[in-house]
């Protein structure tokens, strides 16, 4: 790289790291102004001690993996469907699908709590955990059709046809073939759609409901409350988990590609 | 296996969640509090027109400074090895996958009165109000979004055959010339996407502006929070507004992108 090279991009990186670095150093701190007065750990068993917090995240990683599994096959199923599909009618249903996608959080958000106002007082129920997750399974869908679509487009149907041949049942061809062609499209769809639901606040806000918490949901009311030190060791924590899965991700995703490579050779 | 049926519950769903919503909204836009029909909603809406061209002003900026910051960055990663490359997608994607409340969070901490920011620069003899301003929105957007601009251009830019640019250097092109002709005009579907995809949540984002602006700085997903849970007939107009002002902004950038592709 050269030196200018160098220079701006560690520029930007600075600027992209600084503030969480800072978040992170004020978690030990042992004061709860940004004036540094000695070490600490209380936020953090102060953090585990909240059982508001712990409901909070199990609720989101029980809505992300429920959301994004529904999502993955949901998903797939109209993703094979969609590539059946011949001219306008086709790109009519993609463009339907990334409807979803393009329109901002804050209006989904919206249209759906109307909804399930209207919903609610027609079936007597009222919003939480469920509406939640239909919201989520609604936002995270797209991004599945989006990954599943292209490698079914790339897929060689002649492979499906010589399982038949070979004695599988129309069944066991599907999970053999297909299944496994679409693999890599529906993983990176359940993980953008774990991630998307894990991180997103605007839409949960608008369908929880009264009393439904998420990860996000709390947050929010921490830092409507008053500025407390225990949200810095959150995000501490949060950060060293997204770290570790990304640089565990990355490891396999090489090893996967060199393996590739000495196969190919 | 050529079966369509495989797609008909995502069809009913999207019905469901999607089109049903959007037409709720629409119904909801055109009544009253009482469900008969009325303008009242929209002329109320409009009302906050100062704050919806300062939500789109505001996003219009971000959006230049994200490009400004991003476009470089975005050549000098497609330029790296291969496994610079990955890693430096890596470390550009981290950030992103931190809590978006978290990541403002942060700026608040920072930039607020007697933060570390502050008092750095009273050391430099500098007395400020760093938060609370048009300026400090305007940052915590840039934060937010940029990697959704670098990532797009970076991709795009990856992707562009080294075998051009070495064949305009051989014909004696200089570099301003292999800028012009070559990476420029290849770059625009990753600047399109990028402006996208920055763009349509700055200027429909809600919190940022509450966080770090001041009172006057609020946006108009602001206004649809604070309005929607007493007035569901106003906040729906404004909603739809938003939601008709981006899908316009959409079309005439792909217009744009179409026409650029057409002349190269």
């Amino acid at each position: 790289m050269k030196k200018l090279s160098k220079i701006y991009t560690a520029l930007i990186i600075f600027f992209m790291y600084m503030p969480i670095v800072v978040l992170i150093l004020f978690s030990f701190n042992d004061g709860k102004t940004m004036v540094w007065k000695g070490f600490t750990l209380n936020w953090y068993t102060d953090l585990f001690k909240d059982s508001q917090i712990i409901n909070s995240l199990w609720n989101t990683l029980m809505i992300a993996f429920l959301a994004s599994l529904f999502a993955t096959a949901l998903g797939t199923m109209a993703a094979i469907g969609i590539n059946n599909f011949k001219g306008k009618k086709r790109i009519f249903l993609q463009n339907a699908s990334n409807i979803e996608i393009l329109s901002p959080d804050i209006v989904t958000g919206v249209s759906l709590m109307l909804m399930f106002t209207l919903a609610g007082v027609a079936f007597n129920f009222k919003m939480g955990f469920l509406t939640v997750l239909l919201a989520h399974i609604t936002f995270c869908t797209p991004y599945v059709v989006l990954n599943v679509l292209p490698r079914i487009r790339h897929m060689d149907y002649s492979v499906y046809e010589a399982a038949l041949d070979l004695g599988c049942n129309q069944w066991q061809a599907f999970r053999k073939v297909v299944i496994h062609e679409l693999m890599p499209g529906m993983f990176s769809g359940f993980l953008m759609s774990f991630t998307f639901s894990m991180d997103d606040f605007v839409i949960t806000y608008f369908t929880r409901g009264a009393s439904f918490q998420t990860l996000s949901i709390q947050i929010y009311t921490m830092t409507h409350q008053r500025i407390s030190p225990k949200i810095n060791a959150l995000s501490a924590l949060m950060f060293v988990v997204v770290l570790v899965l990304m640089v565990i991700i990355n490891i396999k995703d090489r090893k996967l590609e060199k393996q590739n490579v000495q196969k190919a050779l | 296996m050529k079966l369509k049926r495989p797609s008909i519950p995502y069809i009913f769903w999207m019905v469901i969640f999607t089109l049903i919503p959007i037409v709720l909204i629409l119904y909801s836009s055109f009544t009253d509090r009482n469900g008969n029909f009325s303008f009242e909603a929209f002329s109320k809406a409009f009302g906050y027109y100062d704050v919806f061209l300062r939500s789109l002003w505001i996003a219009f900026i971000s959006t230049l400074i994200c490009l400004i910051l991003a476009y470089p960055l975005g050549y000098i990663m497609s330029r790296q090895k291969a496994s610079v490359q990955n890693t430096l997608t890596m470390v550009i994607m981290i950030p992103m996958w931190m809590n978006f409340l978290l990541r403002i969070y942060a700026w608040v901490t920072l930039l607020q009165n007697d933060g570390p920011i502050d008092i750095m620069l009273s050391l430099l003899g500098i007395h400020t109000t760093l938060i609370g301003n048009q300026g400090a929105v305007i940052l915590g957007m840039v934060y937010e979004y940029l990697p959704f601009m670098v990532l797009p251009l970076y991709t795009v830019m990856a992707k562009i055959d080294k075998g051009l640019i070495e064949a305009a250097d051989d014909l004696g092109s200089n570099k301003y010339i292999i800028f012009k002709k070559i990476i420029f005009p290849l770059s625009i579907p990753g600047i399109i996407s990028g402006i996208t995809m920055v763009f349509v949540p700055s200027a429909s984002t809600f919190l940022v502006a509450q966080y770090l602006g001041g009172v006057d700085d609020i946006m108009i997903g602001d206004v649809i929070d604070r309005i929607f849970w007493s007035d569901q007939n106003t906040g729906s107009a404004i909603a739809l507004i938003l939601m008709v002002a981006i899908l316009v902004f959409l079309i005439i950038l792909n217009f744009f992108g179409d026409e650029e592709a057409v002349a190269t």
